[in-house]
């Protein structure tokens, strides 16, 4: 019993743990609306498939901090784009740049539609050829249809 | 026969690329500051708040770089690797206190030796992100020239240090 309420105890005070995580100072809405604009495109390194602006990881919150510092000396979005990824690469860019290296990822998917749609083309020709080919029907091959059509069994074994 | 092949083909192709993908490491993210000028900054000493230390100081040796911090589990098991390596005299290492309390970060120094010729204090973790650290723990390796040659993502084990580091530091030193 005693454990139980120590649990209790416990797990009422997890949220506590994390209280310290999400220190953001927020005075001017305008320029809070670029930070986090901004912070939509950078990537969070610590959790990868966040961005800076969804994660409240601790270096998310300083990378955005980072962010507004340098908003707030005046720096461009760009400049400040450029300056995360001097320090961390392109891959903290949430969308990847479009250049050579990255264009089999860009249009691989348009590449295998226009593939898929190849396919299908070829695939619907070949049939109708097939169709065409068919040798067309004698008219004992009509008779016997027609027969079997109507239920009678009569051409079955002629 | 053969329409079976061309599926087949592709399912192979799938499984060799899944199978590549299971063996790459995608929290190592190669850093861009490679064989670039080491970020500069000029901080307080750990032990020392009164003196500074930058990486223009350190010109014309090779040494290293280690991120740590008392709050970081990893750096503490990380941390005998380094106090061996210091006494081996095979590179000076020095740290990068990241994000740290002065007071514990001195303390885990006092109480499980200190193999940091000096330790910079960064508090607000400006250097770190300058730097490009994510993880901590995080090595840089330093050359002559002030270039940053490697960096080692998390911490350093007897292997990476006996197979790349020592190799890789006297190599740099024999240049």
């Amino acid at each position: 019993m005693h454990n139980r309420f120590l649990f209790l105890v416990l797990l009422l005070l997890m949220p506590l743990a994390h209280a310290d995580q999400a220190v953001i100072k927020k005075d001017d809405p305008v320029l809070e609306k670029r930070v986090m604009d901004l912070s939509a495109h950078l990537r969070c390194l610590v959790c990868q498939n966040q961005t800076i602006a969804d994660s409240n990881a601790e270096l998310a919150v300083d990378l955005k901090n980072q962010v507004r510092e340098k908003l707030q000396q005046g720096q461009s979005e760009q400049e400040i784009l450029d300056y995360m990824v001097k320090r961390y690469g392109e891959f903290v860019l949430f969308s990847p740049l479009v250049k050579s290296t990255t264009w089999l990822l860009w249009f691989g998917p348009l590449l295998l539609l226009v593939v898929g749609i190849g396919v299908l083309f070829v695939i619907l020709r070949q049939r109708r050829k097939m169709m065409q080919q068919a040798p067309a029907l004698s008219t004992d091959d009509h008779a016997r249809a027609a027969s079997l059509l109507s239920g009678k069994r009569g051409g079955e074994q002629s | 026969m053969n329409r079976f092949l061309l599926p087949l083909g592709a399912f192979i192709v799938l499984v060799i690329f899944l199978w590549i993908g299971l063996t790459l490491n995608p929290r190592e993210v190669p850093s861009p500051l490679i064989n670039k000028i080491a970020p500069t900054f000029r901080l307080p000493q750990l032990h020392d708040a009164a003196k500074t230390i930058g990486p223009e100081d350190l010109r014309g040796k090779v040494w290293l770089l280690n991120v740590w911090a008392s709050w970081c589990v990893t750096c503490r098991q990380e941390h005998p690797l380094l106090v061996e390596l210091e006494r081996q005299k095979l590179v000076p290492i020095y740290g990068l206190n990241y994000k740290d309390n002065r007071d514990d970060g001195l303390a885990l120094l006092k109480n499980s030796g200190d193999p940091y010729t000096l330790s910079a204090y960064d508090r607000e973790g400006n250097v770190g992100i300058d730097w490009g650290v994510y993880g901590v723990p995080e090595t840089f390796v330093i050359d002559k020239s002030g270039l940053i040659r490697h960096k080692f993502i998390g911490a350093l084990t007897p292997e990476l240090i006996q197979n790349k580091l020592i190799p890789l530091v006297k190599e740099l030193n024999g240049a």
